[in-house]
């Protein structure tokens, strides 16, 4: 019963956003205001529909409902109960489900949270939200209903995929869905501009919170998933640049850029256009993310079912959407009046140039993504393009973006002093000189490369440090006035202060991990030593172990360095006998400035692979992969931080404080100089 | 500074990049991409094709050999097969967790002049059920896919 009335309300949700995405429409052109109400309520209605759907799945996942076909493939008795409620996005029609679920939310938040928001604005930007809404709820129920009924149930499920069944993947789809969907909102104000024919400054300022939650949530999201393939992958890694990682990753690229020139577009009224486009291409790059992960097109863990029905419902939306909201954009963006001007050197330059190379570092993301099929579809050769590729047009394009993004912050507007600036910087430009000789003579001239990005975590991080302590005219005035001028910054401003550290904390640890991991691959016999960059690792035996639904062959390494010990490590191997599927798990211990990083394969006596036997000499050797990763804690300590100044600047008072047209844009729309 | 030339500044800084990010591009493609092959194109390749390419198809059934226990050697043999064809692959170090006789990988390597494919590295799937697309193609062009292949179980 509980599942029908889950269908039943997908379909009342489906209904309701029809409403929503067309009366509206109609009410704020002829400005009446009842018509235009309709869209906060059917926002509100659309969300409480959606979210009773999502209930309803979810207790019949924790009940263990196996009349349900989706709880019967996806989920099991034995199954902890972490993984029973994390199954129900563990599979493609709850993923799904999922998605729709953060759209109505965000929906139901602009309708909620959006009072200060010009009645007509609103119910264009809830209307447009509600278009996606309408497909995607559409191609739920017609395609990818989750609520499917199996009869005779079945008396257990076939278990989650055991990869999935991992804290750090469970929280990995929610939190880049709310980034990914996030950027529906900023892309439905984008249109609903558009329709309007006006963007100011207010607009700017209405779009920010949404753009900066989405930004901060899909960089925790990205973040997660790259962790989860860095200690369950078991290969040492934690980027591998496979087409679905690219996939959450292009977006985010698109959105560190809408993220910039929308401040332009608040504070100086310019690259308005610009901006608009930027926050259609993010959303369409989620969406192309999404139909690149979902129509099975790609070979990855996320491709759960392949169905061409669903890839074609899919491409049709994609189609649509960017098709309608790009040809909108050439139609409308032409009206939009290009607003105050600025010299090439200026903070609006320096933000022209970070949104120029992380446009094209998408595109080319894009390119390498997209490449092998393409190729296949014009010449059916099968081609792939790995990291390889990503490693030469990427990284170039991102040292410029770096060392320029610690200038701009200190230019002044229209027109900025690039001597005064690099006058300033000297302390940081001495610290990366610094941090290239200190690497050169530790590691050897042939670390040149690695010398360079670490001189570049150091430029980045403590430029962002300067450009603090130049705000609050550290040394230059007593410290007293110092610390109050500091406790009276904007949240903005510490937001983007704690981002740009962010990212050189992140730089340090990409660059220190893929230069100087040393990785040691070989049997080991209990008993045996092993040597990794100062560290001895002992090997202890493995044992066998049970799950509530494995069975493990756990290993044991004692490490030690100089005879003391430092940790215990248990490598292990899972055999899920449900699905009869064999998983790695990594041990890792950290050292916050390395990790040590341990995986135990099979013995060498079995001739079999997989299964869960333990061998039957207890002294067999078994095959270990044992890595030292410098610096690798910070990659993730990195975006955490930069998430972090994310949600600082969101705290900023300016984004609650109603948004009245600021005197600002009513000058600029005197014609400037 | 007046508008137009502001604009001129723009598109010269944009077609610098487009430009630069096209160059990096073709230069990145160029050497960076890996061939899918199966088996039987690499029997029926007029000479050996050089470079590194992926070589996809099934683990052929009894096929994997072992260094012996006191070898203390991580050496792996097996051959991969598209049932028309079989080419043996060798490989140093740790098989992936989905890695079984029957099943469907992708090996990433070169071929050795003696016929054997060192693989650098190894790519079952993730999921037991699903079958690389390359290898159910391989599959079919070879008239030896039958359609549980993909389904497993």
């Amino acid at each position: 019963m509980i599942p029908e009335i889950g269908h039943y309300a997908l379909v009342l949700a489906l209904a309701v956003a029809l409403v929503q995405a067309s009366l509206p429409l109609i009410g704020a052109s002829r400005n009446d205001a009842s018509l235009m109400e309709v869209a906060r309520s059917g926002a509100l209605a659309q969300f409480g529909f959606v979210a009773l759907a999502f209930a309803c799945l979810t207790q019949a996942y924790i009940v263990g409902d196996f009349s349900v076909r989706n709880v019967a493939e996806n989920s099991n008795s034995a199954i902890p109960f972490l993984y029973k409620v994390s199954g129900v996005w563990g599979n493609h029609e709850g993923s799904m489900l999922l998605w729709v679920l953060i759209l109505a939310l965000f929906g139901a938040a602009v309708a909620a949270f959006g009072r200060n928001l010009p009645p007509p604005l609103r119910a264009r930007v809830l209307a447009v939200q509600a278009m996606t809404g309408v497909a995607f709820l559409a191609f739920i129920v017609f395609t990818s209903n989750p609520f499917e009924r199996l009869n005779p149930a079945p008396l257990d499920g076939r278990d989650l995929n055991p990869l999935l069944q991992d804290p750090g993947l469970a929280f990995h789809p929610p939190f880049l869905y709310l980034g990914y969907v996030g950027l529906s909102t900023t892309f439905s104000f984008a249109v609903a501009a558009l329709i309007e024919g006006r963007v100011d400054p207010a607009w700017a300022r209405w779009v920010r919170p949404w753009t900066l939650g989405a930004w901060a949530t899909l960089t925790l999201g990205i973040a997660l998933g790259s962790w989860w393939a860095y200690y369950e992958l078991g290969w040492g890694g934690w980027w591998f640049w496979d087409p679905v990682e690219n996939a959450s990753f292009m977006p985010w690229l698109v959105a560190t850029a809408l993220l910039h020139s929308a401040i332009v577009a608040e504070k100086r009224d310019a690259l308005k256009s610009w901006t608009i486009l930027l926050a259609i291409l993010a959303f369409a790059l989620s969406l192309i993310g999404t139909f690149l992960v979902r129509s099975g097109v790609l070979t990855s863990v996320h491709a759960f079912a392949v169905d061409p029905a669903r890839g074609s419902f899919i491409l049709v939306i994609l189609v649509l959407a960017i098709g309608g909201s790009l040809a909108l954009y050439a139609w409308r963006a032409p009206s939009l009046r290009p607003g105050g001007i600025f010299a090439p050197v200026s903070r609006e330059g320096a933000m022209v140039l970070n949104n120029l190379l992380l446009a094209t570092a998408a595109a080319t993301v894009f390119l390498g993504t997209l490449y092998p099929l393409f190729l296949d579809a014009v010449s059916g050769a099968k081609v792939s393009v790995g990291p390889p590729f990503f490693n030469a047009t990427f990284v170039p394009l991102m040292v410029p973006l770096v060392v320029a993004m610690v200038f701009g912050p200190l230019l002044a507007w229209k027109r900025g002093n690039l001597k005064a600036a690099t006058a300033r910087l000297w302390v940081a430009l001495a610290a990366s000189v610094i941090a290239i000789v200190g690497v050169l003579v530790v590691y050897g001239v042939s670390s040149v490369l690695a010398a360079f990005g670490m001189a570049l975590a150091v430029w980045c991080a403590g430029g962002s440090l300067v450009e603090l302590a130049e705000r609050i005219r550290l040394f230059r005035v007593p410290p007293a006035d110092s610390l109050q001028r500091l406790a009276g910054l904007p949240r903005s401003a510490w937001g983007m202060t704690i981002a740009h550290f962010g990212l050189g904390v992140f730089i340090a640890g990409a660059v220190a991990s893929s230069a100087w991991q040393v990785e040691k691959v070989q049997i080991v016999q209990p008993g045996d030593k092993v040597e990794l960059a100062g560290y001895t690792f002992l090997f202890k035996g493995a044992v066998e172990e049970r799950g509530p639904n494995y069975i493990a062959r756990r290993g044991t390494f004692e490490v030690t360095k100089d005879g003391k010990p430092v940790a215990t490590l248990h490598p292990a191997k899972r055999f899920f006998p449900v699905q009869r599927t064999t998983t790695t798990e990594a041990a890792i211990h950290t050292l916050w400035i390395a990790d040590l990083y341990a995986v135990i394969g099979d013995p060498q006596e079995s001739q079999q692979v997989g299964g869960p036997a333990l061998p039957t000499d207890p002294n067999a050797g078994w095959a270990a992969r044992l890595y030292y990763n410098p610096l690798i804690p910070w990659i993730w300590i990195g975006t955490i931080i930069m998430a972090l100044g994310g949600a600082v600047s969101l705290t900023d008072r300016r984004h609650r404080v109603g948004a009245p047209v600021p005197a600002q844009a009513r000058a600029a729309a005197s014609p400037a100089e | 500074m007046t508008r137009k030339r502001r604009r001129l500044y723009i598109l010269g800084l944009f077609l610098l990049g487009l430009g630069t990010a096209t160059a990096l591009t073709l230069y990145g493609l160029k050497d960076n991409v890996a061939f899918f092959r199966s088996p039987t194109e690499v029997i029926k390749a007029a000479g050996l094709p050089k470079g590194d390419f992926r070589l996809g198809g099934l683990v052929e059934i009894g096929s994997i050999e072992r260094p012996p226990a006191d070898a203390r050697s991580l050496e792996v043999r097996f051959r991969i097969t598209d049932i028309e064809s079989t080419v043996p692959v060798v490989y140093a170090g740790i098989l992936p967790d989905l890695f079984r006789e029957g099943q469907g990988v992708i090996a990433n390597g070169r071929l050795l002049p003696d016929g054997t494919f060192r693989a650098r590295e190894i790519l079952a799937k993730h999921d037991e059920n699903y079958m690389p697309p390359e290898v159910a193609e391989a599959l079919k062009k070879s008239g030896r896919w039958n359609e549980t292949m993909g389904k497993g179980k």
